[in-house]
């Protein structure tokens, strides 16, 4: 879901730059000095496990996981994926600099947005509800990164719109994928370890 | 599979101040990014592959690099010439090919290769440690700063722990496929890496207060400027100016 560089305008660009500063000193605000180590460990556990492909069909996709990243650190996910984003584009060039704010924008507000519908949800007891609110949460996270690097490419240049298309639709799978390792991730974290769903600043930790 | 495989070398540029290098990474990056006329963006190639070329990095190396990153590339090359309006270049069948199309792809394949190759001679040439370092002197946020060097050195030891488990799984004979077991294995997958890291953030939280970890993280690395990072510095910004210059009065 990278948009490479020298793809977007200069406007698109400045906008994920201010949007990305402003969620990211709002990240910072809520993260103390001493919860930094947990944040690193978990941004760098969720890096790791963007390297998992999975399987659809004869294709495979590799994991977001920007859903039930939101759900554990809440708006701390934006520094993290900002963090994540500048190390992928050092070390192996996906992104880059100049993207780097409008790529944290796309990948960390579906984060947040997930955050406030659905942690609450499920944290609750395991049933029906919860379930459906973590599959909802990984399908509703990949989808919305969907719309805005769809909105990026529009906003640059009219004629995108097929491309636009394209991603968007290639990425249904992969929404209903993430949607459905969303729902068994946080039925595991609830069954062996439930403070996680907490978050970073949830009770036990 | 995480290694900086171009941060070790002994050229020019590996030797250069981190901090000028950020600099210039920044600025031409960013000039490279909003420029739009060729007269500017071939200019700026030159520049890069010059850079690329006094890092002395294996040329094979770096060119599967750039072929990997170039897949959303290879994707524009496939629709731009067919959706962008403009003139008739050449037919396919019933598909039609624009000259403004294929410009238009042309000009973001030079732009993306040249911010790539600029990216990898003067940041992938720099340890991380050492960018983080030379990050916290250009004014970065110290809070920025810990989360990326914290993140990045355990990322090879949750890399390990990926490794055990996929191991593990293997040897018990899982065989991804296209069925629900696959992807409840791979989630179950994510859930203990994110078990175990949070298991092992409390014990490094724990070990560091113990060594007095006040939320400050110091570093005994100096920097010094030295006349060849002095010419660098005006010669790539002298050169950046001139880019703008260029972009300018194509546009003007």
């Amino acid at each position: 879901m990278h948009i490479s560089e020298g793809v977007l305008s200069a406007p698109v660009l400045v906008t994920g730059v201010v949007l990305a500063a402003a969620g990211v000193s709002v990240g910072l605000r809520k993260m103390d000095y001493e919860k930094i180590p947990q944040v690193a460990v978990l941004s760098s556990a969720f890096f790791v496990a963007s390297f998992i492909h999975v399987p659809i069909g004869p294709a495979n996709a590799h994991l977001i996981l920007n859903g039930i990243s939101g759900i554990l650190l809440g708006w701390l996910c934006f520094p993290s994926i900002l963090v994540a984003l500048a190390l992928q584009a050092i070390l192996f060039q996906f992104g880059g600099i100049t993207v780097l704010g409008i790529n944290t924008v796309n990948m960390a507000l579906p984060g947040v947005t997930c955050y406030y519908l659905f942690s609450r949800l499920v944290k609750r007891e395991r049933g029906l509800l919860s379930s459906a609110a973590a599959f909802t949460c990984g399908f509703l996270a990949v989808f919305l990164s969907g719309i805005l690097v769809a909105l990026c490419l529009l906003f640059t240049e009219e004629s995108f719109m097929s491309v636009a298309k394209l991603i968007l639709l290639a990425h249904l799978p992969v929404m209903i994928i993430e949607g459905i390792i969303t729902l068994f991730c946080v039925a595991f974290l609830a069954r062996v370890k439930p403070e996680l769903l907490g978050g970073i600043y949830g009770k036990g930790s | 599979m995480i290694e900086e495989q171009f941060s070790t070398g002994q050229s020019f540029v590996h030797g250069l101040d981190p901090r000028f290098k950020i600099i210039v990474a920044i600025l031409f990056s960013v000039v490279v990014a909003v420029s739009s006329n060729l007269l500017a963006l071939l200019p700026a190639l030159a520049l890069s592959l010059f850079l690329m070329a006094l890092t002395r990095l294996s040329p094979r190396k770096v060119f599967y690099r750039l072929l990997l990153v170039n897949g959303l590339i290879l994707f524009l090359w496939l629709l731009l010439p067919f959706t962008y309006k403009g003139e008739t270049l050449f037919t396919i069948g019933p598909l039609v090919g624009t000259k403004e199309g294929v410009l238009y792809a042309s000009r973001i394949t030079v732009k993306c290769n040249t911010i790539l190759l600029a990216m990898i001679a003067l940041l992938a040439t720099t340890p991380i440690f050492t960018l983080g370092h030379a990050m916290s002197k250009l004014y970065i946020p110290d809070k920025i700063i810990h989360l990326f060097l914290f993140t990045y050195r355990y990322i090879h030891v949750i890399f390990q722990e990926y490794r055990r488990l996929t191991n593990a799984m293997r040897i018990r004979g899982f065989m991804p496929r296209t069925n629900i077991h696959t992807y409840r294995s791979y989630a179950y997958l994510v859930g203990m890496l994110l078990v175990r890291s949070y298991d092992r953030a409390e014990r490094i939280h724990r070990a560091m207060l113990c060594r007095g970890f006040s939320g400050k993280y110091y570093t005994l690395s100096r920097f010094s400027i030295n006349i060849g990072d002095i010419l660098y510095l005006s010669l790539m910004l002298a050169a950046i100016l001139g880019l703008v210059f260029l972009q300018w009065r194509a546009i003007a």
